[in-house]
């Protein structure tokens, strides 16, 4: 009964976050921070992570591919469709859910806790536009850190491949290219803009409606986390019997 | 003038205010107290629109609260000002910033007529160089006089403080309330302010009233408070030596 009431709260806030807009004068400056703050400042982490993932996916393809009649250009096939399908869009949104999602808890959660919230609301500020809308606009722009994520992939995988003596450079590219369908593209930007989204304002939920101190602050990030992420992992099976299946 | 009707507030099986009737006028100091738990809080944030009681009705100058639509509660809060316990400056901004919000939000000023706004109310409360400073880098007396600051920034019709001395020595406390009163008379603004500081009630309770178990027990001034029989007032507001013995100094003085 309480998860009905909180996911019934949590459309009553998607509903508030789009009334009464905040002046755009003020509303760009917020996105561009948020820009900031939410995908430029996770940039390092997504690629870091993405090139060591493409990397070991190719490798572990490379070590159970081993019977001579399976050309080694499908290891490039499968590191491509791994890193596109699921690594890029749904993986890293996984370590994105824990990294901004926790940030966005915490950071609308403290600002519950020292009154900041209710000094918004005083003032007459729709404070759920205020505060989440600029995320949701910031998140966006998500996709395009979804893209490096997958040019990062194929490279480490590559990187791995080439240097590793798994397969040639030839091999792995014809396998990039092998039976490509541009529609799997397509299928990873919609799930990367839906998780975008769920990134954006799952965690903002839960730092908005906390109640508490500083210790409950912890614990709505780590509520915010565990929700996105199960919240993502369901969107994703959807998605996939949806566009895929 | 702020007309309180009867309200009742609950949360869950606590019923916190019971029938709350008063009116606060404006040009003064209206203070309100009582024993933690009495429901301080909760008529404040009532006050503020930030709880709606199930009961009764507050009039803002005969403006019905209930009666308004979301927007009118919304245009109305810009006629509000108030100042948090814990000053609730916004930690991003500078000191600048955070008085500007307000102003930025709500105002079609140009930059150069917010910066004058900004720089009349900083100097008003006496922080003319704190300007680029964060609210974590000046002391909390400096924060609540920003937090001041920031809620007359709009010439608010109404303003409101939660224990505007919690936490700030002796010296700066009489400050914040001399502060405070001034900017009362000064602005003719409905000034109600919660507290627990029986300085303040002395200093600058032109009106006083005292909550018990979420009902008014006793209303009356500074002046009144002296000389009321009420047994409930007495012991909160007398609880330490200090005061008992003003008091028995007041009434052998009067006597």
């Amino acid at each position: 009964m309480n998860y009905l009431t909180q996911i019934g709260s949590y459309f009553i806030m998607l509903r508030e976050i789009f009334k009464k807009p905040t002046k755009w004068r003020i509303m760009k400056t917020l996105v561009l921070k948020e820009i900031d703050e939410l995908v430029y400042g996770s940039l390092g982490i997504i690629i870091f992570i993405s090139f060591f993932i493409g990397a070991v996916v190719t490798i572990q393809t490379a070590l159970n591919l081993n019977n001579p009649i399976i050309p080694k250009n499908l290891i490039g096939f499968a590191t491509r469709q791994s890193v596109i399908l699921e690594f890029a869009p749904t993986f890293v949104s996984i370590i994105m859910a824990g990294k901004v999602g926790s940030y966005i808890t915490s950071s609308i959660g403290t600002m519950r806790v020292t009154e900041q919230i209710d000094a918004l609301e005083v003032m007459g500020v729709n404070s759920l536009n205020y505060l989440v809308f600029p995320k949701i606009i910031a998140m966006l722009f998500y996709p395009f850190a979804i893209a490096i994520s997958m040019y990062v992939g194929i490279f480490g995988g590559w990187l791995a491949g080439v240097s590793g003596g798994f397969l040639t450079s030839t091999d792995f590219v014809t396998g990039l290219t092998l039976d490509f369908i541009p529609f799997h593209i397509a299928y990873a930007f919609i799930k990367t803009l839906l998780f975008a989204f769920v990134i954006a304002t799952v965690p903002s939920f839960h730092g908005y409606y906390m109640k508490g101190g500083a210790l409950e602050v912890g614990k709505a990030s780590t509520t915010s986390f565990v929700w996105t992420s199960v919240v993502i992992i369901i969107l994703n099976y959807i998605l996939t019997q949806l566009l895929l299946g | 003038m702020i007309e309180v009707r009867d309200i009742h507030k609950s949360f869950g099986d606590a019923h916190v205010l019971k029938g709350l009737s008063t009116i606060f006028e404006n040009g003064k100091t209206n203070l309100i107290i009582g024993q933690s738990g009495s429901g301080k809080t909760v008529f404040l944030k009532c006050l503020l629109g930030l709880f709606t009681p199930e009961e009764g009705d507050i009039c803002y100058d005969n403006k019905s609260y209930s009666k308004l639509s979301t927007d009118e509660k919304r245009d109305l809060r810009q006629e509000m000002g108030m100042v948090f316990q814990g000053s609730a400056l916004f930690d991003s901004m500078t000191v600048a910033g955070n008085v500007q919000f307000p102003l930025e939000m709500f105002t079609k000023q140009s930059k150069s007529e917010m910066t004058d706004r900004v720089d009349t109310v900083l100097k008003r409360v006496n922080l003319i160089d704190a300007h680029h400073k964060f609210p974590s880098e000046i002391s909390g007396g400096m924060q609540k006089r920003v937090a001041i600051a920031r809620a007359i920034v709009m010439n608010p019709k109404y303003l409101f403080c939660d224990e505007p001395n919690s936490g700030l020595d002796p010296k700066t406390a009489i400050l914040i309330d001399d502060l405070i009163k001034e900017i009362t008379e000064e602005y003719d603004i409905t000034t109600v302010i919660n507290t627990h500081d029986m300085n303040s009630v002395m200093q600058i309770g032109e009106k006083i009233l005292f909550l018990k178990d979420g009902l008014k027990e006793w209303e009356g001034s500074k002046h009144e408070i002296f000389k009321t029989d009420n047994e409930a007032v007495t012991d909160f507001v007398y609880s330490s030596e200090l005061f008992k013995k003003v008091r028995q100094m007041y009434i052998e003085e009067r006597n």
